[in-house]
């Protein structure tokens, strides 16, 4: 696993749960650094479909990603009542567009299962691994495979 | 502080020490300089030494020693300057540059320079018995006794004249990375030496600070030499230590003896004399008149006077300050800037009545905040000095390597530039510097034939012209041979063979991937590293890179930079209803075209014509990336542009809003390079606004449509040929 989520330290890890596509994820609640309102963004040119763009967030330019189209779970029409979550990982800060923001989950470190073995596909390929919940489950996002590569096409 | 964070200050110092070395060669080489050059030259040698020592960087320290006594012979005019000793003088000092640098990294120099520098270096100082002997002196310092006593008895009879040095280092000597057995030797070097460690307040061993090492020496040294040269010993140290010295007459071994206290009174618990040396033991040697708190009082006094014209000419006093915080400024101004358009335009928004007084204020806010901002910046810049004399190395470098002699003249050095400009500049010019030398300048006979001087000159020029930075680098070589280069980028297939190119464009067939003229490759340029990889490395820094050639006569490559990389002139415009941002330096002029001015020119293209020649327009928002114009031309504003290659173009946007200062934020950290886009800014109302790189978006549109094309040209070319 690329980015395996701190687990020995301490008994409990806290997530945020989110939806996206319908379907439940959570995200390490260390990796996240706020989470606000949509509002629209700046258009990059020559991007992959879920770059949304880039906002400003205090002067810093962050690229805003569409989790579900990322996943393969459909392109979000941003409106009003959409979240952002602003991540940062590998020293990139970044921020995911979502439906709505759940709650905080905390879950002693070996309730995390890893990702059952199933056919890669855009989703799971983003996948740490899932936690049961009362609703069902929720699904830990690999934030580094959502990231683009640093040094892609920088030359 | 830990031993890694002092060596780390070393190398820091170290750099500032070489730069001065070499500017300090620099001027003796010119023959314009004084005595003060070589002083502050060997200074720079033997601070280095010092240091070195500290660290036990023996190679460093060895060279180091023997390139100052050479130094030294040359301030004491024992050796003349003349320019086979400045030739390798400046390459010691390349070399010790080099040796720093392998320390630094933990890596190896080159065997074989090193010893034949050392060897050359040895040559001026001939065969000199006194040098033989402070060999063997080093050999025998051991820091480990308290006392030393280099027993050299046999001369002492002889002497008339002597010093007593009392010596008290600070912790702050040790701290500094300063070494009392450097001094000791070199001490030794003016005469025969006793020294003894005076244990008397030292702490209980138990009680011992190790971080505060605090033992005085007592220094009786027997020579004739003037007290001046035993000052220079410890003119490193000044405002570091207690100093007295004391010229003391002759007196007989057994006293002499008798005054320095040895191991057995020094022993820590059984100090006879538990208080400090200074005041108390001055009384009970009142005998030998030892030091007097007057003597010691002298000693800053003669400090000050030695540095009052040191820093008349010397630098002015600086502040070394971490990058990442004068960054981390520069950032948080750039969002005073932002906040300032913000609040303008929401108090226009407002509407307030014009007498308020509201938009004078405002007017103050804005100049302030400007005035801030250029503040910030200058603190970024520094003078190119230090990147054009690093160069002056790298001509005699390859003047030695391609056997044609080479001098370099600077111009300009005062020009300041963003320091990320300077320190990235330092590639690209060694490259075109070493271009100049192995292309551009001609052999010796070839210019012998030609007329010229034998020896050529390669000019480092800065200046700055209208808001930006110009350096230039001309030699006074061949020119371009431009039947070469076109033969060459034929026969690589870079340009087709039928193509009539202008000597502009052959000109910058040099910069284009793959080309190389070199008929060999030589040990110098040609390793496969061409002019296109300099013309990236100054177009990364938003300048670009230009030549002009006469032959015979020579050739220029101009480099014109940003000042800064930080904010940037730039105008507002609209495409695809998107607002982005366009550097005002690329632009030419605007054009608001009239129907006649317009033609249609291939499937979906269109020609400008302006002022009797034709242009082809580029729809910025269809490089970008958007399938088709969404506006037509004829309603579109044309910003009239030269790219890299001279050629002109213009590019269509919807219209154009404003034209501003903007401050340039980066996309490659958090998302990466796009194509096209050079970065981002943040506009008055808070949103992001890209700016657009014209030259890649001319770039990325030809290159669009020579893949739609490809077979259409093959075909026209070979009916060409045919007919």
């Amino acid at each position: 696993m690329a980015q395996p989520v701190e687990i020995a330290e301490s008994e409990f890890i806290e997530f945020v749960t989110f939806v996206a596509g319908e379907q439940s994820f959570c995200i390490e609640i260390t990796q996240i650094r706020e989470i606000r309102r949509w509002s629209p963004v700046t258009i990059l040119p020559h991007a992959p479909d879920h770059v949304l763009g880039v906002m400003n967030l205090r002067g810093a330019v962050i690229p805003i990603f569409d989790l579900a189209a990322k996943l393969g779970l459909g392109r979000i029409t941003p409106t009003e009542r959409h979240v952002i979550i602003i991540a940062a990982v590998n020293g990139q800060t970044i921020g995911l567009l979502v439906d709505s923001v759940s709650e905080i989950l905390s879950v002693r470190h070996d309730r995390v299962q890893e990702t059952p073995n199933v056919r890669a596909d855009d989703t799971t390929t983003c996948i740490l691994g899932v936690i049961p919940i009362e609703e069902g489950m929720t699904r830990v996002i690999d934030l580094g495979r959502i990231v683009p590569a640093k040094a892609e096409g920088a030359a | 502080m830990s031993i890694n964070s002092i060596r780390d200050t070393f190398f820091e110092e170290c750099e500032d020490l070489l730069d001065a070395l070499i500017e300090g060669l620099a001027e003796m080489s010119g023959g314009s300089y004084e005595g003060e050059t070589v002083h502050a030259v060997f200074r720079a040698v033997h601070s280095i030494k010092g240091g070195a020592g500290a660290f036990g960087l023996n190679q460093l320290v060895g060279f180091a020693h023997t390139f100052e006594t050479v130094l030294d012979r040359v301030r004491s005019d024992q050796l003349e300057v003349d320019p086979e000793l400045m030739r390798v003088l400046q390459r010691a000092g390349d070399h010790l540059s080099d040796l720093v640098e392998a320390n630094r990294i933990a890596s190896e120099v080159d065997e074989g320079t090193h010893a034949s520098l050392l060897q050359a270096l040895n040559g001026f100082l001939g065969i000199d018995p006194a040098d033989g002997e402070d060999g063997g002196q080093e050999e025998e310092f051991v820091f480990e006794a308290l006392a030393l006593d280099l027993d050299l008895q046999d001369d002492i009879g002889g002497q008339t004249d002597g010093y007593e040095i009392r010596f008290s280092p600070n912790p702050a000597l040790y701290a500094n990375g300063h070494e009392p057995l450097l001094i000791f030797e070199a001490l030794a070097g003016l005469g025969s030496l006793e020294v003894a460690a005076n244990t008397t307040d030292l702490a209980p061993f138990a009680d011992l600070d190790w971080k505060a090492p605090k033992t005085d020496w007592i220094i009786r040294l027997r020579s004739s030499e003037p007290e001046h040269l035993i000052d220079e010993v410890f003119e490193f140290v000044e405002g570091l230590c207690e100093l007295s010295i004391e010229a003391i007459q002759t007196d007989p071994p057994e006293e002499a003896a008798a005054d320095v206290p040895d191991l057995d009174d020094a022993a820590p618990d059984g100090g006879a004399d538990p208080t400090p040396p200074a005041a108390a033991s001055a009384p009970a040697e009142e005998a030998v008149k030892v030091v007097d708190l007057a003597a010691l009082r002298t000693s800053p006094a003669d400090a000050e006077k030695k540095q009052e014209p040191k820093a008349a000419n010397g630098p002015r006093p600086t502040l070394r300050v971490d990058l990442e915080r004068v960054d981390r400024l520069i950032n948080t101004v750039g969002e005073l800037i932002i906040n300032q358009a913000v609040i303008s335009q929401r108090i226009e928004e407002i509407g307030l009545p014009s007498g308020s007084g509201l938009s004078t204020e405002l007017e103050d806010y804005k100049l302030l905040a400007r005035e801030i901002q250029e503040g910030v910046m200058a603190i970024r810049a520094q003078p190119v000095k230090p990147l054009f004399q690093r160069m002056s190395r790298i001509v005699r470098e390859a003047s030695d390597a391609t056997g044609k002699a080479a001098r370099l003249v600077t111009e300009g050095e005062g020009t300041e530039v963003d320091k990320t400009v300077v320190e990235r500049l330092a590639d690209p010019l060694t490259h075109m510097i070493r271009n100049a030398i192995d292309h551009g300048l001609e052999g010796p006979e070839q210019r012998a034939r030609a007329g010229k001087d034998a020896v050529g000159t390669i000019r480092l020029a800065a200046f700055h012209r209208s808001g930006s930075v110009l350096i230039e680098i001309t030699d006074d070589g061949a020119g371009l041979d431009r039947d070469r280069i076109l033969e060459t980028a034929v026969s690589k297939g870079l340009v087709p063979a039928e193509a009539e190119l202008a000597p502009g464009e052959i000109d910058n067939l040099l910069f284009m991937p793959g080309f190389s003229t070199a008929k060999e490759v030589s040990n110098l340029s040609g390793r496969g590293v061409g002019m296109d990889v300099v013309k990236t490395a100054i177009s990364s820094l938003g300048g670009r890179v230009t030549i002009t050639s006469r032959a015979g006569e020579g050739t220029t490559f101009s480099i014109v930079l940003p000042l800064t990389l930080a904010v940037m002139d730039g105008m507002v415009v609209k495409v695809a209803g998107q607002t982005m941002v366009v550097p005002i330096s690329s632009i030419i002029e605007t054009i608001r075209p009239g129907p006649d001015e317009l033609h249609r020119f291939g499937v979906d293209g269109w020609l400008l014509s302006i002022r009797g020649s034709y242009v082809p327009i580029i729809d910025v928002a269809t490089s970008l990336g958007r399938g088709v114009p969404d506006a037509d031309v004829r309603d579109q504003v044309l910003l009239l542009i030269q790219t890299e290659g001279q050629s002109h173009c213009a590019l269509a946007v919807n219209g154009i809003s404003d034209q501003r200062q903007v401050v340039i934020k980066s996309l490659e950290g958090n998302y990466g390079h796009i194509p096209g886009v050079s970065a981002a800014t943040i506009l008055g109302d808070g949103k992001i606004a890209l700016i657009i790189d014209p030259d890649a978006v001319v770039a990325n549109s030809s290159a669009a449509l020579r893949r739609v094309s490809d077979p259409r040209p093959e075909k026209e070319i070979a009916n060409g040929a045919a007919g």
